[in-house]
């Protein structure tokens, strides 16, 4: 091996724990731009500001004591929630849980089960990815 | 003759620890359920509330629970297959009468033979220990839920249940 390319690939093995990491979020919402496209051909790209509204608002239609996200989640995205058992929920806010979103199977685990409790229907990939947008954001 | 020194004093060593840790379970007063140790079990089960000890339910419980998982106490808790059959492998190998018998004997002395409860809270001898917690208590915003036992007792994630 020569040295040019040892130091390629030494470059390429440092750099790749940096993508793992950073991979499933882009790819989440990849996944989500194009399954918002399918479903509305006027999609325009996902919206921090919309996905801070999904996440404050009280809906109708799912379980009376979890109208909000936020019902869990705490009103600050970047400070702990609490579950109704009393157990703490890691922050939902990208900066302060890096780890977040990073795992795609995860994610789609609790969008089903919390869109459920809070909306009593599942997400559309347009409120899944405006919800990322945000924490993104944050 | 030629004793083979190194394996027996391993076993003795051993022997000796074990018997320290049994010994502080049960000085302890039958208050202790070893914690949840899968990794999967413990997450999946642990992200809502305390990952209850296995040794807290018979299997028939266990099984019970983990076949309805989409009515989880009112939540969607489900799963996908290969995790649940994997959860449900190992709740019901450490059930309170399977492995983790000498645990839970006091706690699922009163059912009768085939029960399958599914709250722990439901068990005629949790409910006799929690007999003299007043309503104020349970009501407490630190409690929340008679699932969080962890409010009261501190060692609760260690496994340890003791009168605090």
């Amino acid at each position: 091996m020569s040295g040019h390319r040892f130091i390629s690939t030494l470059l390429l093995a440092l750099a790749f724990p940096a993508l793992a990491v950073a991979g499933p979020r882009d790819e989440l919402l990849t996944r989500y731009t194009s399954e918002a496209r399918a479903a509305d051909a006027g999609f325009s790209g996902f919206s921090a500001a919309r996905g801070e509204a999904l996440y404050r608002d009280r809906h109708a239609g799912g379980k009376p004591d979890t109208p909000a996200c936020a019902s869990c989640h705490a009103n600050d995205p970047r400070k702990p929630g609490q579950t109704p058992t009393g157990k703490s929920i890691d922050p939902v806010a990208v900066s302060v849980s890096p780890n977040r979103y990073t795992d795609p199977a995860k994610v789609e685990k609790w969008f089903r089960r919390n869109c459920k409790e809070v909306l009593g229907r599942q997400c559309s990939p347009l409120e899944k990815g405006d919800w990322l947008t945000w924490m993104i954001s944050q | 003759m030629n004793v083979p020194i190194r394996p027996l004093v391993s076993a003795s060593l051993i022997l000796a620890v074990s018997a320290f840790v049994l010994a502080g379970a049960v000085a302890d007063g039958g208050h202790y359920f070893p914690p949840v140790a899968d990794k999967t079990t413990a997450e999946e089960c642990g992200s809502c509330h305390l990952a209850f000890p296995p040794s807290m339910l018979p299997a028939a419980s266990w099984r019970k629970m983990m076949g309805q998982l989409d009515q989880h106490f009112g939540d969607d808790a489900s799963v996908d297959a290969a995790t649940a059959d994997l959860i449900t492998r190992y709740l019901t190998s450490n059930a309170g009468d399977s492995s983790g018998l000498r645990f839970s004997g006091k706690l699922l002395r009163d059912l009768r033979p085939g029960e399958a409860p599914l709250r722990i809270t439901e068990l005629p001898r949790w409910k006799r220990e929690h007999r003299k917690i007043r309503a104020a208590e349970w009501a407490d915003p630190e409690v929340k839920s008679k699932a969080n036992c962890a409010a009261c007792h501190e060692g609760a994630t260690r496994g340890y249940f003791d009168d605090d």
